[in-house]
């Protein structure tokens, strides 16, 4: 008999996910999805807008990673005015980008997904959130409370404010380093490694340990990774060009500059879902499934290039293999790169051409069409504008990095529905809470934005609906 | 010259004859707020912020444009006046397309302070969402209609400061707006001489150098006063 489960509050839910399961008449799953219902409409209220503006439009997509935003519309923007910008400006982008990934990674890591890992998936979902790590162990939640820190306050430090600084500007950035803000960042780099050092042993002897089963079973499955290299193949998250490597370790693709990626990338539309499922062309609709992010990107390089993250790396791929396929590899990917991210920041704030003060260039429209790319925290980000002869636009394509994993995410969905439901439901199911719980943290393996505005303070809005063959919702439960 | 003598809030001020109400305001050490009043340029009275009361007058009078005369009795900062205020600055943000967050002016905007003066959080008027567009043509300048506010302070600046008489308004009521020329693209306005003192007069965002992004914008409202005072007494100050 059709019935619906309610979990109250739902106010918080807001149409951000939902997970429909559904079920052939015998019961049986036959496919799951992870749908977002929300819709904001970005690239259509851009245009008409002058190009200029872009860089403070998009970084008020998220409030996470606006800083992924802002470089994209900026390096879009230098584009089309055709300048080259100056040496400490490029390297004050960098700046911005490794701080903001290592703030980003800290609290996906820390606020959002170590809870299940030392609480237990069937602890108490009202004391699984950071508050209960607070509770159960202090001095980590502090330590990574306080590496987050360390990574905003430097965007702080170099735009004036910790979210939507819109400091770089097409042309280049706003400002230079004061001599303060780089004694901090030095001052502070210690305790953020030590971290960083204590979370990447902790998580390891997990991996070793309770949660092997999870690395199986959330979203292990061949696809293609898609990031940013250097031209030598070292790990990059601003410049460089881009590759595809497939699980097998085969380079698919390599050298791809984004301004082709119409050619290499397509995106396909699902009735059920606002976001779109961008796929690697040559392979087609589904074939060409990508991820994209952390694990992406230490898939795609040869080697990070500085020594304690390469370590890191060559220890996590004889952990997961030299690609590693499994989306669980997602959390130990991300502590990876903080520690490249910490070793990249503190070589930058020691290069003096940090702190010269042309920091900017000034030209008048020079292109009609440009593509920017950068890697933000979640993946590579694709920002496309088409503008008339006043710079006004006329077309905006936004790729973005959590679309990119939509179809590993209902991989992943998925692969976890058919572990951990009865196969076949029997009539009167109730979903338990320990497969609500595997879900919500097999989605928050690939940490997408819409984990993030909501999650924070303990919980991801999620609604699970069982679905039946003649359509009829079995089951649903909702959390928010 | 002649003094004659008033009462503002409650104090007696004495101010040259020929002031008008808000020059006496000032001189009595109080004041209202403004948006389209700026010292330098000849008043229109078009926002309506200023409006005071004044005892023995059935209407309300904005200050900026209403002569002071002897013995009158001025109250400035009446809970009527506040609630009017407050609905003006709401009218103004409902009727346009006012977005903070990432305009030019944003933090060097005059009508995020009045906001901010008259105690206004949100507006209680449905937001209108017009469709404008911005003129993009000029080659050091733009024009956003979305955050133009009609204040006409850039119409008066060029006319009265300039000399070029580049900008008019057109069309009436929700239509109405302000035009280059003859109702050209800025950019093909030969009259223009690209001197930038609309950009500068400004109160908002609408009119912007083409370089400046968010929150770039340093307007200067003072060189209308700056430039009328060096034109007519020679004195030129800063």
């Amino acid at each position: 008999m059709a019935r619906t489960v309610v979990i109250d509050p739902v106010t918080r839910i807001e149409g951000h996910a939902k997970i429909t399961l559904q079920l052939d008449d015998d019961g049986h799953l036959v496919d799951s999805r992870f749908h977002v219902v929300e819709y904001r409409g970005f690239e259509t209220f851009c245009e008409g807008r002058p190009f200029t503006e872009m860089a403070g439009i998009t970084a008020r997509i998220c409030g996470i990673c606006p800083v992924s935003h802002l470089l994209a519309a900026a390096k879009t923007g230098d584009k089309l005015l055709a300048v080259q910008i100056p040496a400490a400006a490029l390297k004050l982008r960098r700046l911005l980008n490794l701080a903001q990934i290592t703030q980003s990674h800290a609290l996906s890591f820390f606020h959002l997904s170590s809870p299940d890992f030392l609480l237990g998936w069937e602890s108490d979902p009202a004391r699984r959130n950071l508050f209960g790590l607070m509770a159960a162990d202090p001095e980590l939640a502090r330590a990574g409370i306080r590496l987050r820190q360390f990574g905003q306050q430097i965007l702080e430090l170099l735009g004036g404010r910790k979210i939507h600084a819109a400091w770089a500007v097409p042309g280049g950035v706003r400002s230079p380093l004061s001599a303060e803000a780089r004694d901090w960042i030095l001052a502070r780099l210690p305790e953020a490694q030590a971290t960083i050092r204590l979370a990447l042993e902790l998580h390891k002897r997990q991996l070793d340990g309770p949660l092997q089963q999870e690395q199986r079973l959330f979203g292990s499955f061949p696809s293609l990774f898609m990031g940013l290299v250097t031209p030598e193949g070292l790990w990059e998250h601003l410049d460089g060009q881009l590759r595809f490597r497939a699980s097998d370790g085969t380079i698919v693709a390599d050298g791809l500059r984004e301004d082709d990626y119409a050619s290499f990338l397509a995106e396909a539309v699902e009735p059920w879902s606002y976001l779109k499922f961008p796929y690697y062309r040559p392979l087609g609709y589904p074939d060409g499934m990508y991820r994209v992010g952390p694990l992406a990107r230490l898939n795609v390089c040869d080697r990070i290039g500085t020594p304690w993250a390469d370590r890191e790396l060559a220890e996590f791929r004889q952990r997961s293999g030299q690609v590693a396929i499994s989306s669980f590899a997602y959390h130990h990917a991300r502590l990876v790169e903080i520690v490249a991210c910490l070793e990249a920041i503190a070589t930058l704030v020691e290069d003096p051409e940090l702190m010269h003060g042309r920091v900017r260039c000034r030209a008048s429209l020079n292109h009609h069409e440009a593509v920017g790319v950068s890697e933000a925290p979640r993946g590579t980000l694709f920002h496309h504008y088409r503008v008339d002869d006043d710079g006004l636009l006329t077309k905006v394509n936004l790729i973005i990095a959590t679309g990119q994993n939509n179809l590993a995410m209902n991989r992943t969905v998925h692969q976890i529905a058919r572990a951990y439901i009865p196969d076949p439901v029997p009539a009167g199911v109730e979903i338990p809470e320990a497969l609500l719980n595997r879900l919500e943290a097999g989605i928050r393996c690939f940490d997408p934005c819409l984990s993030c505005s909501t999650h924070a303070a303990g919980q991801m809005p999620l609604a699970i609906r069982l679905v039946a063959a003649d359509g009829r919702v079995l089951a649903e439960r909702c959390r928010g | 010259m002649s003094v004659i003598t008033l009462q503002v809030d409650g104090r007696d001020v004495a101010v040259p004859a020929g002031s008008t109400l808000l020059q006496a305001i000032r001189a009595a050490g109080l004041s209202v707020p403004t948006l389209c009043h700026l010292d330098g340029l000849d008043p229109v009275g078009a926002c309506r912020l200023c409006l005071v009361e004044v005892e023995g007058s059935q209407r309300l009078l904005a200050a900026c444009a209403s002569e002071a005369s002897e013995g009158q009795v001025i109250r400035t900062d009446t809970t009527q006046l506040q609630g009017y205020r407050r609905m003006a600055v709401e009218l103004f943000f409902a009727e346009g397309n006012h977005v903070c967050a990432f305009c030019v002016a944003n933090g060097q905007c005059e009508l995020q302070d009045v906001a901010v003066a008259v105690g206004m959080d949100h507006s209680r008027f449905p937001y209108q969402y017009p469709q404008r567009s911005v003129d993009a043509s000029h080659r050091h300048f733009s024009l956003d209609h979305n955050r133009c506010i009609l204040c006409t302070r850039c119409v008066r600046v060029c006319d009265q400061i300039e000399g070029a008489h580049v900008w008019d308004v057109a069309e009436r009521g929700s239509d109405c707006r302000i035009v280059a020329g003859l109702d050209q693209p800025w950019g093909e306005v030969e009259a223009c001489t690209s001197c930038g003192k609309c950009v500068d007069v400004c109160p908002t965002g609408a009119l912007y150098a083409n370089e400046d992004t968010t929150a770039e914008k340093h307007p200067h409202p003072e060189r209308a006063h700056q430039l009328r005072r060096a034109r007519e007494h020679q004195q030129w100050l800063r």
